[in-house]
């Protein structure tokens, strides 16, 4: 359809149509065609204005600079060739700009350069001055800086260099909030000083009075009691502000994928759908993921529901990446709650085997089931025993884990009450338990055992007292060696400390500090049986000499005992029907009889017996 | 802990079915090992022979749990499944509910499933059958007891209820201490 061409029309066409008068030819950005007919660019009208001023002022200033540019050119002619190409960005770096040069002859050196736009210089030199303006702003505000600080530095060394502050300053300061800049000042300053004492002290003032200070000054910046900021300086004499700074902040979420349900490059997309942002944690794990932030709770996702992964520290991977559980043994955890590497213990074991897991505490053991069974772990045996008690009940495990509990000061950063509330006897007490659970977990293993007979100790404490004096003391009395841990990182653990002169072996443990490897301050051994004979058991007399000693030990501690290993009522019935079966043979004494009951849940059979005959012995005296 | 009674195999059996119908068998004629059930505390653990073999040496007030929990005879008499049986019964469910990702976090807070928040369901599920509950990943969160049948879901206004919940991966957290 439509309409026909005449034939007959002979109307010539008349034009291009309709659309080509619409449409113009296309212009392209950036591109100019239009051009004068010698081929040069077109000046705007203001352009033109601007030439014109320039034109004048080359001339005046030709006139006026020529005799200073030969002068310059003479005194420094490389320099100021140097200085050509550096003009141009000169905006960027002000510290270069030296202030001799002058304004004049500023823009005779970049008029004197070839082919360079005429019209951008212009508004480039407009620019120099404003620029010029805030540079000098700039400087005088570092001037003054510079010159508050100097000011500082001189009232605290006035103060401080040379007098160390007297009883009535500390009394005037004691009253005072803390100043956190004077307080850090005096720091860096001691530290300094006491780096080369000999050269940098103040005469007449002794390494212990520089040493109090010190104390003092981090403690009160920091908020730490005294004793255990002593403890820490001694630990860590030149990383001390390094440590102290890494306990401020957090250390990185991580979460551990549980393999038993889920692989981790299932569950970072996963994840990251839900608005978690994750990225795998480090080298050395391959189940670890590190949470950056998150929009949801990481607690309440579907997949934390269904057991795809658990909240963890990388620092508790350890102990467990040290244990290395085979398929088909029986490991058991001592304390396992929350179920944390009980949980990584069962994903290594492939839920083969059997897994014991023990917690001392009756409430923290229902975080240990509830974790337990959302993790899809179904070959664990869950209980509630005082883990001293434990070698009376099963021993026979082919690895055996001990997450000794302790005072925690390699988490400052997840309990700030750890600073004020240890005090010495607290950290005897963490250390007499932790000697006593190390022994009943080696107890606990079978040396004869075909591919286990392993015992992991690891505490989150960074102290000596609570690691290498517990293992030296555990290499003494049974038959274990220390092997290496299988974690090749982490620092060694100290041989020689103060005055403590340990086994050599000891260097085959692990040590992780917050600032050296961003996880919490961590301490891993890795101990070998090799026989299931209690040395010394045999001759009577000395273990009468040690029962002894351990009762007089006792004595001072039971009551700390007690509240630190949280004991449930159940241990407390154990303890006191123990204690029962004692009076028999010591009628009355039953405050004596109560300590020999607790002994006796921790030293072996054998021990018991003897404890016993010595009893009769008291007796008869 | 002590094997379950008779009158108490038959009202556990009678329930566990409800969920997972004939496939009880394949629990208990296992080709890894032998497996079996223990009453402890009032709860059923479900357990391999060498954990417990191992576990008995456990003091009784002392053993806070063993292998799997299935769930617990009330006073009356009458079982409850716990949440922790969930690893079991999703893999041998016989009706199984999805659920929208809208209506998902509602589940894991406790509350019955709406028609509204349905994803699918098996064909011919009839009323208060067992199901287990399932997101649109196939990640199971937990299990109930279907209120309509599966014709009777097709023509029944959004608001209405279609699975009352029973247990849900969320008690993990609300109800951590009752789990035990």
């Amino acid at each position: 359809m439509g309409r026909k061409r005449d034939p007959l029309d002979e109307r010539p066409k008349s034009g291009p149509g309709r659309k080509t008068k619409k449409q113009k030819p296309p212009t392209f950005a950036g591109t100019k065609f239009e051009e004068t007919e010698d081929g040069k660019k077109k000046l705007s009208h203001r352009q033109k204005d601007r030439l014109k001023k320039r034109l004048l002022k080359k001339e005046t200033k030709q006139q006026a600079g020529q005799k200073r540019k030969a002068k310059a050119v003479k005194e420094d002619g490389q320099s100021s060739k140097n200085k050509k190409p550096k003009l141009l960005f000169d905006s960027d770096d002000g510290e270069d700009d030296s202030p001799d040069l002058s304004s004049a002859e500023e823009e005779e050196v970049a008029e004197e350069e070839p082919g360079t736009d005429e019209a951008e210089e212009e508004e480039e030199e407009e620019d120099m001055e404003i620029e010029k303006a805030s540079k000098a702003l700039i400087k005088e505000q570092e001037e003054n800086e510079n010159m508050a600080k100097a000011e500082l530095m001189l009232n605290i060394q006035s103060q401080e260099k040379f007098v160390l502050p007297s009883g009535q300053e500390i009394e005037k300061e004691a009253n005072l909030p803390p100043d956190l800049a004077i307080l850090d000042n005096r720091i860096a300053h001691i530290r300094h000083v006491l780096a080369d004492f000999n050269s940098r002290r103040e005469p007449g003032r002794s390494r212990q009075e520089y040493n109090n200070q010190l104390i003092k000054d981090l403690c009160a910046r920091f908020t730490y009691n005294e004793y255990l900021m002593t403890k820490l300086l001694d630990l860590f004499p030149v990383e001390i502000m390094d440590f102290l700074e890494a306990n401020e902040y957090p250390r990185p979420v991580t979460i551990r994928t549980n393999t038993l349900k889920t692989r981790r490059r299932d569950l970072g997309p996963v994840l990251i759908d839900r608005g978690i942002n994750v990225e795998p944690m480090a080298r050395w794990s391959s189940v670890g993921l590190t949470v950056f932030d998150t929009k949801v709770p990481l607690g309440a996702t579907p997949e934390y529901l269904a057991g795809h992964y658990m909240l963890q520290g990388g620092a508790s991977f350890l102990p467990v990446m040290a244990l290395a559980p085979q398929e088909k043994e029986r490991v058991l955890d001592m304390c396992a709650a929350p179920g944390g590497k009980s949980s990584y213990i069962a994903a290594l074991m492939k839920n083969t085997g059997l897994l014991w897991s023990n917690d001392a505490n009756r409430e923290r053991c229902k975080a240990v089931v509830s974790n337990l069974h959302r993790l899809g772990v179904i070959n664990s045996v869950i209980t509630n025993y005082d883990g001293r008690a434990l070698p009376k009940v099963f021993h026979s495990f082919d690895r055996v884990l001990l997450d000794a509990p302790c005072s925690g000061t390699g988490v400052i950063s997840k309990d700030e009450a750890v600073k004020i509330s240890k005090d010495e006897k607290d950290i005897l007490r963490c250390s007499h338990l932790q000697k006593e659970l190390l022994l009943a977990a080696i107890d606990c293993c079978n040396a004869n055992s075909k591919t286990g007979g392993f015992v992991v100790y690891s505490t989150c404490s960074v102290l000596v007292e609570e690691n290498e004096w517990v293992i030296d003391f555990a290499l003494k009395k049974r038959n274990v060696k220390l092997v290496p841990c299988g974690l090749d990182f982490g620092k060694e653990g100290f041989v020689n400390f103060q005055q403590h002169r340990f086994h050599p072996s000891l260097k085959l443990t692990r040590r992780f500090y917050p600032h050296s490897h961003n996880l919490d301050g961590f301490f891993v051994a890795k101990l070998k049986k090799f026989s299931n004979k209690i040395p010394g058991a045999e001759s009577k007399e000395e273990k009468t000499k040690e029962t002894e000693e351990t009762e007089k030990q006792e004595n001072e501690s039971i009551k700390g005992d007690n509240a630190e290993a949280g004991d449930s009522k159940v241990d407390e019935k154990q303890v006191t029907q123990s204690a029962n079966r004692q009076t028999k043979f010591s009628n009355g004494q039953q405050k004596k009889s109560d300590f020999n009951g607790q002994r006796k849940k921790f030293v072996g059979q054998k021990k018991k017996f003897i404890g016993q005959k010595k009893k009769g012995k008291f007796h008869k005296k | 802990m002590r094997p379950l009674t008779q009158e108490e195999t038959n009202t556990f059996f009678d329930k566990l079915s409800k969920y997972i119908g004939e496939n009880i068998k394949l629990l208990i004629d296992r080709q890894d090992g032998t497996y079996c059930f223990r009453l402890h505390k009032d709860r059923v653990y479900y357990m391999s022979e060498e954990q417990l073999k191992i576990g008995s040496s456990a003091a009784g007030e002392c053993l806070v749990s063993i292998g799997s929990c299935f769930g617990k005879f009330t006073k009356s008499g009458k079982f409850h499944l716990h949440i922790t049986a969930l690893d079991y019964l999703a893999p041998y469910a016989k009706h199984k509910v999805w659920l929208k990702s809208s209506a998902e976090q509602q589940f894991l807070y406790g509350h019955h499933i709406m028609k509204s928040g349905l994803g699918r369901i098996t064909e011919s599920t009839e009323q208060y059958q067992g199901v287990i509950v399932y997101n649109m990943n196939d990640l199971p969160l937990g299990f109930g007891v279907a209120a309509k049948s599966t014709l009777a879901c097709r023509n029944c206004d959004p608001m209405t209820i279609v699975v009352f919940h029973q247990a849900d991966t969320g008690q993990y957290i609300r109800e951590e201490d009752t789990l035990t």
